[in-house]
């Protein structure tokens, strides 16, 4: 009798990967995120986000228990590939959830799309896989990288902003965002400054952007950069001049900048203010359990969770190409309102310009101000050919 | 022109906090012979200590004196558990092992602290500032950085050139084992000038902490300026620290604001853009290697 359930168990489990029994099924998933070095805040916000996401759905996807992996990639493409192989390898895995920053996912793009998963972006959104490069295999649920650097672009020439000074880190991002600034902005760029991505010291910029006087900055200057900018700007009393930026104003860094970023403009999709019930939902679960306001990292990411479950319910079970059809349709109610996938798998969604304020509890966040562009399509979508 | 006085101060600023950096760097290297690239994390465990003092005293001053005194605390405890064992050892062995000092203490502080950038106020009494040119306000803490490191280099250069332990410290630099040879306790000098020099570094980390944001690794960027520094200064000279640090801190701010702007009228199209940041970045290490053609044991030797 024993030998038999045992030759029944075991057969049942063979069984198990080609004709799953509802109840033993788990939907493996992998969320690559930066979670050591200095940008490890935000692969932080991007992990919390995505378990709130799961933990507001009472700890299962689409009715299935998840079997989470979380991977740091240490913000070291190389690195990320090889720990992406050895878990993808390791057994059927339906989502990788990932990563933070462009230039890993142009590293793990191929793994995992060839081992058979969806690879989802919560954050990084690069051209090259938006328009020729375009994937069945990949959604992303964050934005075009250009995107909210335009938003500032085309908010500055609303304004009739005549003359532009425009800062950026030296490296590819920064010459990305000052062009995707420059790509709506129709004024004059007065000044386009590239500084060092390790100077910490930004009074050397801010003397002259005191000297030019422009009538509008532009800035991205993430994490360290974007902090002591906007601490020396004020100090330095240049309350005059408007400042627009991305990158440098958002929840992970406005701790540190306190009351100094009040007042500071920003290119953005979503903000914690905004008024719908998922979004409310969100920031109460959230800030509950994680004790610090989210940035768009998190809320993106817990977007993300809710987008798997829908899907995963909408195919009723984990088939591949079910659950494409599923994922494109986008069936969830995202904390930006209105969201859906464009034919390029990027998200066409509504930008706003959002402004740093003081809450009633004293923490800062950024808030809505103004919509500036409408279920704005990314620019490299027309050149995908999705095959 | 008043950018260029603009510019000229927050050189001179940047000089200053290099200079408190490099003075114990230069000492370690120059009587120790030994290659500390972990002196930077004592930069970063002063503004640390700053942040954590200040939200437990609740003063900016108290928190500049206690996060430095335990920086130096710090540092000793780092030489006698690690860096005491590796002075005989090569020059390839102390980087590795200082390398991962670096790697450690940069984690251990991510452990303590968070990945999150920590704010540290400034004292109300220099959080003010004065109307410079038109549009543009000064700070007057920057003002306070540029005089704690004048003073500083001050007191260094009455200690170094005027006391004993001065001129045992002048001796080391220039013949070691000619010191330890006459009798003198070549590992209590040691002791000192490494505790001293963590304690510096500390304290330049309180100072930069309010002008700066206090992050893991912070330390690592200015370190290698300090490198810069030293080398152009001659090893083990104070008075060459002093004046490379103002050197590379004038070199590096000027030169950035100038060879952007030259850029721009000299050149057109999208290559302006990005030449300017290009050539200014490699501007300091152009002053090296020419102050090292000219001079191979940089501005003022300490080994004659």
């Amino acid at each position: 009798m024993k030998r038999v359930l045992g030759a029944a168990a075991l057969s049942l489990a063979a069984f198990g990967g080609t004709a799953p029994v509802a109840s033993a099924q788990t939907l493996k998933i992998g969320i690559v995120a930066t979670l050591s070095g200095p940008q490890a805040s935000l692969g932080e916000q991007v992990r919390d986000g995505f378990q709130a996401g799961i933990d507001s759905l009472g700890g299962k996807l689409g009715g299935l228990p998840v079997e989470l992996t979380v991977i740091d990639d240490e913000l070291k493409p190389d690195l990320a590939v090889t720990k992406i192989r050895g878990y993808v390898e390791s057994g059927k895995v339906d989502f990788v959830v990932g990563p933070v920053f462009s230039g890993v996912i142009a590293a793990i793009f191929k793994p995992v799309t060839a081992s058979g998963a969806f690879l989802i972006s919560p954050n990084a959104g690069p051209s090259t896989l938006a328009g020729k490069g375009c994937s069945r295999d990949l959604f992303v649920t964050s934005y075009q990288n250009d995107q909210p650097h335009s938003v500032s672009g085309q908010f500055a020439t609303d304004q009739g902003y005549k003359r532009a000074f425009i800062v950026a880190p030296n490296y590819q991002a920064g010459r990305d965002a000052l062009n995707g600034f420059k790509s709506r902005y129709k004024g004059e760029v007065v000044a386009e400054d590239y500084v060092p991505l390790s100077q910490m010291d930004m009074q050397s910029e801010i003397a002259r952007i005191a000297d030019a006087k422009p009538d509008v900055v532009y800035v991205f200057l993430p994490g360290g950069l974007g902090i002591n900018f906007v601490k020396q700007y004020r100090a330095a009393g240049l309350n005059t001049i408007p400042v627009l930026s991305s990158f440098t104003v958002d929840e992970s860094t406005l701790p540190a900048e306190g009351d100094a970023a009040i007042g500071f403009y920003s290119g953005a999709s979503w903000a914690p203010n905004m008024d719908n019930t998922a979004n409310r939902t969100f920031m109460s679960a959230f800030e509950a359990k994680y004790q610090y306001v989210p940035a768009s990292y998190a809320a993106y990411a817990y977007d993300t969770a809710r987008l798997i479950d829908g899907a995963v319910r909408a195919a009723g079970g984990t088939d591949h190409n079910k659950l494409r059809v599923a994922l494109e349709k986008a069936p969830f109610e995202s904390v930006r309102g209105s969201f859906q996938f464009g034919a390029n798998h990027y998200p066409v969604q509504d930008f706003y310009l959002a402004r740093v304020a003081k809450r009633a509890d004293g923490k800062l966040q950024t808030e809505i101000q103004k919509k500036v562009l409408s279920a704005d399509v990314d620019p490299y979508a027309a050149e995908c050919k999705m095959r | 022109m008043t950018l260029l006085i603009v510019q000229a101060l927050n050189g001179v600023q940047l000089g200053m906090l290099l200079f408190l950096i490099a003075a114990g760097l230069t000492l370690v290297f120059g009587v120790m012979n030994f290659v500390n690239l972990a002196h930077g994390v004592q930069y970063m465990i002063g503004a640390y200590l700053g942040v954590a003092f200040a939200r437990l005293t609740g003063g900016f001053w108290s928190a500049l004196v206690l996060a430095s005194v335990t920086a130096g605390a710090i540092g000793l405890l780092l030489e006698w558990l690690i860096f005491r064992h590796l002075y005989r050892r090569s020059d390839l062995d102390q980087v590795l092992a200082t390398f991962g000092v670096i790697l450690t203490l940069n984690e251990a502080t991510r452990l303590i602290w968070g990945s999150n950038p920590l704010e540290l106020q400034m004292p109300e009494l220099l959080s003010g500032s004065f109307q410079l040119v038109e549009g543009l306000r000064y700070p007057v803490y920057r003002i306070a950085v540029m005089a704690a490191g004048f003073v500083v280099a001050l007191l260094l250069a009455l200690v170094v050139n005027r006391t004993r332990i001065g001129m045992l410290i002048r001796a080391g630099a220039s013949n070691g084992p000619m010191v330890s040879a006459l009798g003198v306790d070549i590992g209590r000098l040691f002791r000192i000038v490494f505790g001293v020099g963590a304690m510096l570094a500390g304290f330049a980390g309180v100072l930069a902490a309010p002008l700066v944001s206090v992050a893991p690794g912070m330390g690592e960027n200015l370190l290698i300026l300090a490198f810069v520094v030293i080398v152009i200064g001659g090893v083990g000279s104070i008075r060459g620290a002093f004046v490379a640090a103002c050197i590379v801190g004038l070199v590096d701010t000027l030169g950035r604001s100038l060879i952007t702007d030259l850029a721009r009228a000299t050149l057109s199209g999208p290559s302006s853009a990005r030449v300017g940041p290009a050539l200014a970045s490699m501007l300091i290490y152009l002053v090296m290697a020419a102050v090292l053609a000219v001079r191979p044991a940089g501005l003022f030797p300490a080994r004659a």
